[in-house]
């Protein structure tokens, strides 16, 4: 019995996975491919649209090379984007953690009572809308908002600071409103497995505050840092919408902005795919770096 | 038990509460300053937001001027009311068309994948596996431009419009529930599915009257996450949207954002926050009921570790 059991289970098994790895393959790998194919394709010289190659022994580099001299070749206008993108990017991150840790330490240490709570409206913000999330602000940064009059006191002190079109500060602070609750949650579940007592054989043994968090709780929360920098770092790379919302200026423009301009512009998909498959080259290591760290999480629940 | 337990509490208590004494002063300042830190980091995240929902109740037409309290936004207004402006109704009826599309497709085909995982070992799943981390953590964007290629350049039996978003949709979220679900399954483990099967239970009756049934909670906890992420989607469904009528709430406010809208946009958003809360409390609910019935503990912390 328990052999015919196992015979019909040898397929059962792989029967219930097929349909979400045919998923995978049709709906991931394929337009991937297509990207490639796209990038690695012509341009059609009368209607400005792209030709896909569809056999990579034939693909051709002609829209790699325009990506590649605009980025590094005498005429590289997609540099400052670039670099402006790392530099916002390093900045809000590091800006989200600086908020996060105190945040996640406190609900998971001294909220007591009030965990679930604070909990709540820790999470509250994903269900939130990103755009509404934007919305708010442009409301409160607009020229005769909420921050302005408070600013000149209800227009008592004759100043008028321009938020919304072209703010470097604006921008960054968006992308830190914005991500920041996906930095949260998981330094939260690092913090919150952390248990009490390690922290007072800690004290026992003569730690002092700063012993403590150096010694024992950074290197515990560490797995936590790594997922919500990754997390957060990740799709801030392809984040074209909050420069968008909030600045509508190129002096803000990040690679999003690059990459959403060229599939706007005709005949430039195929720069766009370039564009995009540079970006996941770099990105390819973290990404992997992220499925390692989740596997280990895995294992050790 | 209880009674012979006291005791030693307290006497723990005691030797702690001696030795706490000289550092309970500067824990106590820590706790405080970490909560204020904590308190003003939500003000900051949630007034914003709530200024914009009051906001939809504007009298007037500004966004940052209060006229007085109104439901005109809402309904009475002629023209621009979320009740009248037909391309705002669409834009509603359809996010929340999308969310229930994708999340039906979404939650049956990663939790069977789940469930495959769990127990079918080698390349081909363990791939699989990756590839859908992968897409839980690539820019939405590589996903939407994929997509669209796809569509535009093959000759796909879908266009661009409410299945091309679906579809796209449904392959950003597959993770969730795959992740969700597999972490249940490994705390579940094998004993139970061993049992019913010594007991005489098929493979897969194991699994259907057994596992299905103690996996409920996490099925239920992705299908919630799933619909109220695609509620909020915008990359994907840009990219993939064919005209006005497969726009969404999330493109409006995209679009309309930044040209001096008025507080019916506030009202649309504030519905879709409405919808997404009715969805978590109601999930939530289930998810308690259920637990409770299976003599389960429901520690918010616990799942929000899952995430």
């Amino acid at each position: 019995m328990r052999d015919v059991g196992d015979r019909s289970t040898r397929f059962l098994w792989p029967i219930l996975g097929l349909p979400a790895m045919v998923w995978i393959a049709l709906f991931f790998l394929i337009p991937l491919y297509v990207v490639l194919c796209v990038s690695f394709g012509t341009v059609d010289p009368i209607f400005r649209s792209p030709v896909p190659i569809w056999n990579p022994l034939e693909w051709q580099f002609t829209q790699v090379q325009v990506v590649w001299d605009r980025l590094f070749g005498p005429d590289n206008f997609y540099l400052p984007a670039v670099l402006r993108t790392l530099l916002y990017v390093v900045i809000a991150v590091g800006a989200c953690l600086l908020i996060a840790f105190p945040v996640a330490y406190f609900t998971a240490r001294y909220a007591g009572k009030y965990k679930g709570l604070v909990l709540a409206l820790l999470v509250a913000p994903f269900f939130i809308s990103y755009m509404m999330r934007m919305l708010a602000w442009i409301n409160l940064l607009q020229p005769d908002g909420l921050v302005n009059s408070i600013i000149t006191l209800g227009g008592a002190i004759p100043l008028d600071i321009n938020w919304l079109s072209g703010n470097p500060y604006t921008v960054v602070m968006g992308l830190i409103y914005g991500y920041v609750p996906y930095m949260l949650l998981p330094l939260f579940a690092a913090l919150d497995r952390i248990s009490p007592s390690l922290i007072e054989a800690a004290r026992d043994l003569g730690a002092s505050g700063f012993d403590l968090f150096r010694r024992v709780i950074l290197p515990m929360s560490l797995p936590g840092i790594v997922a919500g920098t990754l997390l957060i770092s990740l799709p801030m790379m392809g984040d074209y919408f909050t420069s968008d919302m909030l600045s509508k200026s190129p002096n803000t423009a990040m690679i999003g902005n690059l990459i959403n301009l060229s599939i706007a512009t005709p005949g430039q998909s195929g720069q766009a795919g370039a564009l995009l498959i540079l970006v996941l080259l770099v990105l390819l290591i973290p990404m992997i770096l992220y499925t390692r760290s989740n596997a280990r999480a895995e294992v050790r629940s | 038990m209880t009674v012979s337990a006291a005791p030693a509490e307290a006497i723990l208590e005691e030797s702690r509460g001696g030795r706490r004494r000289r550092v309970r002063g500067t824990s106590d300042a820590r706790a405080y300053g970490l909560g204020f830190i904590t308190a003003v980091y939500l003000l900051w995240a949630l007034v914003p937001v709530a200024i914009t929902v009051l906001f939809s109740f504007n009298e007037g037409r500004s966004r940052s001027t209060w006229q007085g309290f109104s439901l005109r936004w809402y309904t009475w207004d002629p023209t621009g009311s979320v009740l009248n402006d037909e391309s705002i109704r669409n834009a509603l009826s359809h996010t929340v068309l999308l969310a229930v599309l994708a999340t039906i497709i979404t939650v049956p085909l990663g939790v069977l994948f789940a469930l495959a995982l769990d127990r079918w070992r080698g390349r081909l799943p363990a791939g699989a596996n990756f590839l859908a981390l992968i897409t839980f953590v690539i820019p939405e964007i590589a996903l939407a431009i994929g997509l669209l290629f796809m569509v535009t350049y093959l000759a796909t039996p879908f266009g661009l419009g409410t299945w091309a978003q679906v579809i796209g949709l449904v392959t950003f979220q597959l993770a969730y529930p795959i992740v969700i679900c597999r972490a249940r399954l490994l705390t579940i483990g094998a004993h139970y599915e061993e049992a019913a099967r010594d007991l005489g239970a098929s493979a897969l009756g194991a699994v259907r009257r057994v596992i299905l049934p103690m996996l409920f909670p996490a099925i239920l906890v992705s299908a919630i996450l799933v619909f109220a992420d695609v509620l909020d989607d915008f990359v994907i469904v840009r990219y993939l949207s064919s005209d006005a009528s497969t726009e969404t709430t999330s493109m409006r406010i995209y679009q309309t954002a930044r040209a001096a809208p008025t507080p019916a946009l506030n009202a649309m958003a504030t519905i879709i926050l409405v919808v997404s809360a009715l969805v978590i409390v109601l999930g939530w609910l289930a998810y308690r009921r259920w637990t409770r019935k299976q003599g389960e503990s429901t520690d918010v912390s616990s799942l929000a570790s899952t995430l």
